[in-house]
């Protein structure tokens, strides 16, 4: 056997022994504070930085450290596999602290305006020097624009996706899927900039005497163009859910595909598609830049979206973050607390939702 | 190379749900056992407990001892990785790496081991290949992937990949359910081969095969859905399966339950 | 099928109460607006009479909403280039090139150098942050958590995904830009001799608070698809390395990762997507300066998509004629990257489908 020939050229390395140390957790919180303690020393001693520095510093010699020790005690593997878990541990860490901050700034700055005159009025003859104010008309702004673009997506995309599913074979269908996928990617002011040019430049001065014209509708096709992609890919995984002996059934019965569609394989499927529609709003909702380029935000309310420059919930806030009043800092933190409570109550509702939802799981 | 394995009041548990019941046996070194039974009778628990694959599962936990020569693996001092390098696993369908190469799937527990020279992996691929009966089969495309070959081929080749650390006991988890009959008398081949070198464990649902290859054979049973399972009966494979002492094995091998 | 009212008959309204056969619980949820005519264009292949079947009428819906996607994008980039020649006619400069913004002026003169370069550093900056903690958390989520650690803290991740950007934008200003501000000074005192670093201030409104800012943002985008790459390792892959004598870092090292390698690729591409289109964050927190510097931590920076928003109110016809070129460059790259990643994930699905 060659065995031999292996042994001799030094590959085996099975140990008989399968014991090991272990890095007992006392010298692995020694090897911490002692990291601490240095990165401190050399901070504070030299004054080149704050307790940050310090933290930071202190991280990187605990890890240094550990590997090291961890290296001496357990083996070289063993060591390694207890930094990149160290590691890993606080990327974690890391990203919990802006979002914890993001929470905190949120309900500390939002909560001072908070009371009925921020919901009930909107910003119309507010002056700089007036501490009132509030969001109405733009809360208006983002229901009507929201919801007309979820009327006009929803079908669409509902459709799109029984295209994908029911009916579509061959290159044009996978050409259709992969640019619904890409189409996810296109930016919001890329939405806007096309809605500029084609609703607000070119079409609507055939109802406004030849004027170009700002308006809700133009923001809701913006956000059509955003949420459509959404709609098509979540409906689409949802049909594909659907079992096929379901619809093979409905065959057998002699019912037609397009009624096989709408009676039972929709109908199956609802649960899932209202949670990515859900999701589809929560993102439109949210959407500020194509509201800014095509319903132009304004000051009044404005129920119309058909005629006339409204505002929604994101344009206010950011308009308000550029406003010099000092009143305004307030107003707009309040709005995004706004926004976000909508935001988040939809998507958690969603994800609820699609818990919930027997087919995914 | 091959170790002796004795394992005592062996119990293994999924949560609170416990799979089997205080097994004790002991394996020969050099000796190819069978551990058959019907489905769901913990067989395949068992054989994760030598290896400790069993406490991969989350809330997986054990209880009893197992030894290797005389060491306790479940010791809290011992390495896992050491423990299963020093038992390999053959698993039920085959899983080479499909990101990898032929050969980078043979040499990829030896990479793990630090072992870096470039003629000591290729030698030590040509000799696992060869020990595993695909070397003639696939030499000439070593840098082609894994996953392209067929599945008999395919656990050759999860089979060299588990010899080339040299471990001193290999379990195998069904490894012919997911195989057409021709590849699985090549496994079967290979396993008499491998006998010389390596203590085999062997989990079959095949009666035929387990009275094939083995020298013992292990019949494990549960009372009912949601009992855990328990060794039967343990004796030389012969005897198993002429004359066996339990009326629930003679049952189970003539076809009569299970 | 003829007992079906027609579709032109049936999309005046929508209203169930028009095919009252079709009221039942199971069909009113969803059928009345699905084959209700979809109010954007896409009608042209429909049968205009009642001998032709229901089922092509039905189908040849889906197929002109499926169509509706390509149109779209035929559309935008039709509608940009109409709308961007007059005003790149009227340029005084090379547009490419040229790094100022006077687009409102008798001689419109403006290019997108600074604007396209504040865009390209600011996401690389936001993907050099946020990718490897991506990759951690999405580590951390798929094969180290407990569940019950895993499954709270990945629904807050996906949460972030969801808070609008105005909200981070206005973080980033308010409360953000003060921590970074010290940040900058004290890497600019011990630092200046590393360009990016250097500069004699004021510092605040940066190239690397916008950065900083977008990386949360890209964060979670990155973080969600990794994790689900991730998570699909075939367990018996996992079991295969750990069966070998992988520790569990080697596990991830050797099965994991090369697993999910082309899954990750696709989703660092996504974010830089999402990275290169954010407009209203980077519109509040960055300096807004016309100049191309790699200096990240003085006041400065600009991007493509922030001027559009910023500059549009002032602008004229030209100005909003360069702004739509500028916003057509965004979208020309956008798309690329956007389809470069999902080509890489469509291969790997195949890839996958053909191994099963």
């Amino acid at each position: 056997m060659s065995l031999l020939e292996r042994e001799s050229a030094g590959v085996v390395m099975t140990p008989d022994n399968i014991r090991s140390k272990r890095l007992s957790v006392v010298v692995n919180f020694g090897i911490a504070v002692a990291a601490l303690l240095l990165s401190a020393a050399i901070v504070l001693g030299t004054g080149i930085g704050n307790w940050v520095l310090v933290v930071v510093l202190g991280l990187a010699f605990y890890l240094l450290g550990l590997l090291f020790v961890a290296s001496r005690v357990e083996g070289r593997r063993a060591g390694r596999d207890r930094m990149w878990k160290t590691l890993i541990y606080s990327a974690c860490v890391l990203a919990i602290l802006p979002l914890a901050s993001v929470v905190w700034t949120l309900i500390s700055k939002g909560y001072s305006r908070l009371d009925g005159n921020f919901f009930g009025s909107s910003m119309n003859n507010i002056g700089a020097r007036d501490p009132d104010g509030g969001a109405y008309h733009a809360i208006i702004g983002t229901l009507e624009q929201v919801g007309i673009a979820t009327l006009i997506a929803v079908p669409l995309g509902v459709l799109g996706a029984i295209y994908l599913v029911e009916y579509g074979r061959g290159k044009f269908a996978t050409t259709v899927r992969f640019f619904v996928d890409v189409m996810t990617g296109i930016p919001s002011i890329v939405a806007g900039l096309f809605v500029l040019s084609f609703w607000v430049l070119i079409v609507s001065p055939w109802f406004n005497n030849g004027q170009p014209r700002f308006s809700g509708f133009a923001a809701s096709l913006a956000l059509t163009v955003l949420m459509l992609p959404t709609i098509v890919r979540s409906t689409e995984e949802m049909l594909r859910l659907v079992p096929g002996p379901l619809r093979e059934g409905a065959y057998a019965l002699g019912v037609p595909q397009w009624k096989t569609i709408l009676r039972v394989v929709l109908p199956t499927a609802l649960p899932g598609i209202v949670t990515g529609v859900m999701l589809a709003v929560a993102r439109a909702a949210g959407e500020t830049a194509p509201v800014l380029l095509v319903a132009g935000g304004a000051a009044a309310i404005n129920f119309d979206p058909f005629a006339g420059n409204q505002s929604s919930l994101a344009l206010f806030v950011y308009q308000q973050a550029g406003d010099a009043s000092r009143y305004a800092p307030a107003r707009a933190w309040t709005a995004a607390l706004t926004l976000v409570a909508i935001v988040l109550i939809l998507t958690v509702a969603a994800k609820l939702l699609a818990r919930r939802n027997s087919l995914s799981k | 190379m091959a170790k002796r394995i004795e394992a005592s009041n062996v119990s293994s548990y999924y949560g609170s749900f416990k799979a089997i019941d205080s097994i004790s046996m002991t394996v020969e070194p050099k000796t190819i056992t069978a551990l058959i039974g019907p489905s769901g009778c913990g067989k395949s628990t068992f054989l994760r407990s030598i290896n400790r694959m069993h406490e991969v599962l989350p809330n997986a936990r054990i209880e009893g001892s197992l030894t290797i020569d005389d060491q306790n693996i479940y010791d809290p001092d011992v390495d896992v990785t050491a423990v299963r390098r020093l038992i390999g696993m053959v698993f039920q369908r085959p899983n080479p790496f499909p990101t990898m190469s032929i050969y980078e799937n043979v040499v990829a527990g030896l990479k793990l081991n630090g072992v870096k020279k470039k003629s000591l992996l290729d030698d030590a691929a040509e000799q696992s290949l060869k020990a595993a009966n695909l070397w003639n089969e696939v030499k000439d495309r070593l840098s082609r992937p894994g996953a392209g070959l067929s599945g008999g081929q395919q656990q050759r080749l999860c089979i060299a990949r588990t010899i080339a650390v040299e471990p001193q006991v290999v379990l195998m988890d069904e490894p012919c359910s997911a195989l057409d009959p021709i590849s699985t008398l090549a496994i079967e081949d290979l396993m008499f081969k491998l006998k010389d070198r390596f203590t085999i464990i062997i989990v079959t649902h095949n009666m035929q095969q387990a009275a094939r290859v083995s020298d013992k054979t292990g019949f494990f049973s549960i009372d009912k859905t949601g009992d855990p399972g328990r060794l039967i009966e343990y004796d030389d494979t012969q005897k198993i399966f002429s004359n066996p002492t339990e009326k629930k094995t003679e049952d189970y091998i003539t076809g009569r339950f299970g | 099928m003829g007992d079906y009212p027609s579709r032109s008959e049936n999309a005046v309204t929508g209203d169930p109460g028009v095919a009252p056969r079709h009221t039942r619980a199971a069909g009113t949820g969803v059928s009345p607006s699905s084959y209700d005519e979809p109010p954007i264009g896409g009608g042209g292949a429909l049968p205009r009479k009642k001998s032709f079947s229901m089922e092509s009428g039905f189908r040849g819906l889906s197929v002109a909403a499926g169509a509706m996607v390509l149109v779209i994008i035929v559309a935008i980039a039709v509608f940009l280039i109409s709308k961007a020649i007059p005003a790149l006619g009227a340029n005084t400069e090379n547009f490419l090139t040229y790094t100022r913004w006077f687009p409102n002026e008798s001689n419109p003169a403006f290019g997108i150098a600074a604007l396209a370069f504040g865009t390209v550093l600011t996401s690389i900056i936001a993907l050099i942050v946020a990718v490897p903690i991506s990759l951690g958390i999405a580590l951390f989520l798929s094969h180290y958590a407990p569940k019950s650690l895993a499954t709270p803290l990945g629904f807050t991740i996906d949460l972030l995904a969801a808070v609008p950007s105005v909200v981070f934008g206005l973080w980033g200003r308010d409360v953000f830009q003060q921590p970074v501000n010290d940040f900058s000074v004290w890497l600019n005192k011990y630092f200046s001799w590393i360009p990016i670093f250097g500069g004699e201030g004021p510092f605040g409104q940066s190239i690397m608070l916008g950065g900083l800012v977008l990386a949360i943002m890209v964060l979670p985008i990155v973080t969600s698809l990794s994790r689900e790459v991730f998570q699909q390792t075939p367990g018996m892959n996992e079991e295969a390395a750990l069966a070998l004598g992988a520790t569990r870092w080697e596990m991830i090292r050797i099965a994991v990762i090369p697993y999910g390698r082309p899954g990750v690729i696709a989703a660092v591409m996504l974010g830089l997507g999402r990275a290169l289109g954010e407009t209203i964050a980077l519109a509040l927190t960055l300096g807004l300066v016309f100049n191309i510097s790699f200096n990240i931590i003085e006041i400065g920076g600009n991007s493509v998509a922030a001027n559009i928003a910023t500059t549009f109110g002032e602008a004229n016809e030209t100005g909003r004629g360069a702004l739509i070129a500028s916003g057509l460059v965004l979208f020309a790259i956008t798309l690329v990257v956007n389809m470069a990643a999902r080509a890489i994930i469509y291969r790997r699905r195949e890839f996958r489908d053909s191994a099963a």
